[in-house]
């Protein structure tokens, strides 16, 4: 149980700053929690920790994920229809949680949650080890209910802003107390996997988000290898992959490769992703270095 | 756009429903519809050129028609039902109500400088009625609607491609209403800065519903001012079908502060509602969150949203408008059902008692005329007057009803 602090979800925001002074970026991967069943999804959610990931994105299987591209909604079709959810999710971040301590952010829409209640969710995703929560489609105008479970067990609530967000509701996001652990920076207006993000100009607007909002700032969407990883990481706190890596998933599964080699596709995946993302920066590259 | 002084923006909640429950991309657009919405609509140059249009090209106002056979049909004796007046929206160009909305839409898009329409459809009159729109404005249009409702509406998915819009059938999910919604979403978080997003039901985020629900108040604005001229008095109940719930928002809106008009809805009750395979929203399911708004939705005690199943596409719909949730939670209003059987048999009876032929969606609400007739007849102690929105008409749906027919009848 994570005790009383100022910043909840604190054991992501020491993340971010071991990798801030280390010179380089933390790497974030993204899993559907139950594609293809919840024993792969622990199987590949610790092989991403053991080639270097530093945040783990448990995603929450939804019917509807109107943000989702093709890939992750498929993922989570396939894994409602092997009866995941949200509890799937959980059981997943409990496992995973009893072998790592990885920090955990449980990722979703918010249907499942409000159905379940924001206290009892917020309950159960501690009491799982989870970290922070990040629910795509619950805005700072509708989250209090969640927020508030959520701060009151020392989880964190993860915004996100996309290149639409305008700086008033930057400002609006700045203005809450207590800061997120992070803050998700949508590289490019789509939705998952979109293949036309300038992660260059989506890198420098990271660097914008964290001076204005005063957390780290990471960048997803649209990032598919190392040298994607590379270019978002060059002036972010950190990188997100997410369809990329479901896509790999996806062709293990298709190909019957056993567990553990379907693990051992994404070490490989992640290893390189993780190599480009810890990389020490160039000097005119570097993040400014930032007090938490 | 000006510096952002205080002022009253649309309403945003409808009770503890409705609100913006959409990711991060999308809301400097709905803050921009928003604005547009009060800026533009009230000014004499959009209302002058919406109304000439509404007048002139729409075919408004609708007539409010007596249907005296079908009165003397449910009722002989006239017991319980006293008059039954049907407004018309099967009378405006493209055949139904939707048209209100999305020519009122477009207009507002193009004085925004949107460049591109993208629309959902279930039934295909929405998206039917988005084409006409565009066409007659002269925007592209593109329409996403659901694979199954591509094959059993195939003549409105001919009639959207001959007016010049490209439309896109979804294959994912259940392949109806709920899964072109989540395509049209999709492509306007990707195109957000060109596309105007034409809702077609009092659905969705935050300014939609409202928004959406202005435009079709003209129904229930006419209705109330017809009948008024016609009799000199109020109806005793207002009902219309509701899936998403536009044509029934439109026409409560006419009536909304009037406490001695009740109103009634109806929804698909598909195979029964104590089956799997409805769409009773609002007497089934539960408070939750999709497509933007916090409402009535179906959905299992996972929150995964559950395929909804009607006869008639347009209600086929795992959702339902946020006002209509309040004003059920409020008991303003009063939600009845019927099933896809019931819907079938009423197409035939009001085909042969009035020589209308409705769409599937309208023929739920003539199908409980009755009951509602029997319930406030009952509560007043005399008999009533009904005003009913005829939403559309039914050329779309003879393959269905036709089937149906032949089921019946035989060859």
């Amino acid at each position: 149980m994570p005790s009383a602090t100022s910043t909840p979800g604190e054991r992501i925001s020491r993340v971010f700053s071991e990798r801030s002074e280390s010179g380089g970026a933390a790497l974030v991967t993204y899993l559907c929690a139950g594609f293809p069943d919840v024993a792969s999804s622990v199987a590949h959610a610790l092989a991403c920790v053991a080639a270097g990931a530093d945040v783990l994105e448990i995603g929450v299987p939804f019917s509807d994920p109107t943000a989702d591209g093709a890939a992750i909604a498929r993922a989570s079709q396939f894994a409602i229809a092997g009866g995941s959810g949200l509890e799937s999710a959980l059981e997943v971040a409990r496992r995973v949680r009893a072998a790592s301590e990885v920090p955990i952010v449980l990722f979703g829409y918010y249907n499942p949650i409000f159905v379940r209640g924001d206290a009892a969710t917020a309950r159960a995703a501690a009491d799982a080890g989870v970290d922070a929560l990040l629910v795509v489609d619950l805005p700072p105008e509708e989250d209090s209910p969640l927020r508030d479970a959520a701060h009151a067990l020392g989880l964190g609530l993860v915004p996100l802003v996309a290149p639409t967000s305008t700086e008033a509701r930057l400002a609006g996001l700045a203005a809450r107390a207590p800061k997120p652990p992070f803050v998700y920076s949508v590289s490019v207006a789509g939705v998952t996997g979109s293949a036309h993000a300038d992660l260059g100009e989506a890198s420098a607007r990271a660097a914008h988000v964290r001076a204005r909002i005063g957390a780290p700032c990471v960048v997803g969407f649209g990032i598919a290898d190392a040298a994607d990883a590379t270019k978002a990481a060059a002036h972010a706190d950190g990188v997100v992959v997410g369809t990329a890596l479901v896509r790999i998933v996806d062709d293990a599964v298709r190909e019957g490769l056993s567990i553990e080699a379907q693990a051992e596709r994404v070490r490989t995946f992640v290893h390189d992703l993780a190599v480009a993302v810890h990389a020490p920066r160039s000097p005119q590259n570097s993040a400014p270095a930032r007090t938490v | 756009m000006t510096a952002a002084s205080p002022r009253q923006g649309l309403r945003r909640t409808y009770g503890s429903y409705g609100g913006r429950f959409v990711a991060e991309t999308l809301h400097a657009a709905l803050d921009e519809l928003e604005n547009a919405f009060l800026d533009v609509v009230p000014t004499p140059a959009f209302q002058a050129t919406l109304g000439k249009l509404l007048a002139t090209y729409v075919g408004r106002p609708t007539p409010l028609f007596r249907a005296e056979r079908l009165e003397k049909a449910l009722d002989p004796n006239a017991t319980v039902l006293a008059r039954l007046y049907l407004k018309r929206e099967d009378l405006a160009h493209t055949g139904a109500h939707k048209i209100n909305n999305a020519l009122a839409q477009v207009l507002l898009a193009k004085h925004m400088g949107k460049t591109r329409i993208i629309a959902e459809t279930g039934a295909g009159q929405h998206g039917v009625a988005t084409a006409t729109a565009c066409a007659l404005l002269g925007l592209p249009c593109e329409i996403f609607m659901g694979e199954e409702d591509v094959a059993r509406q195939a003549p409105n998915v001919g009639r959207m491609r001959l007016l010049g819009a490209k439309v896109h059938p979804v294959s994912s999910g259940s392949r109806t209403l709920k899964d072109a919604m989540n395509e049209a979403l999709r492509d306007w978080v990707t195109n957000v800065a060109t596309t105007h997003y034409c809702v077609g039901s009092a659905a969705g985020p935050h300014p939609y519903p409202e928004l959406v629900a202005r435009f079709q108040a003209v129904v229930g604005e006419e209705s109330r001012a017809q009948l008024h001229a016609e009799t000199g008095a109020l109806p005793d109940a207002a009902l219309a079908c509701v899936g998403g719930g536009s044509n029934a928002i439109g026409l409560f809106r006419g009536f909304m502060q009037d406490a001695s008009v009740a109103l009634y809805g109806v929804e698909a009750a598909g195979e029964g509602i104590d089956t799997a395979r409805h769409a009773a929203t609002l007497n089934r399911g539960r408070a939750g969150v999709l497509h933007g708004a916090k409402s009535y939705v179906l959905c299992d005690a996972g929150g995964q949203i559950q395929e909804a199943h009607s006869v008639s596409a347009g209600l086929d719909y795992p959702g339902v408008g946020p006002e209509h949730a309040h004003l059920r939670d409020s008991k303003r209003a009063t939600y009845l059902t019927a099933t896809d059987a019931e819907a079938l048999a009423e197409t035939r009876r009001v085909a042969r008692t009035e020589g209308l032929i409705v769409a599937l969606e309208t023929a739920h609400a003539f199908a409980k005329i009755g009951e509602v007739a029997e319930r406030e007849a009952k509560l007043r102690g005399r008999a009533v007057t009904i005003v009913m929105c005829c939403s559309g008409r039914g050329d779309k749906d003879l393959e269905t009803t036709l089937a149906a027919l032949r089921a019946v009848e035989g060859e």
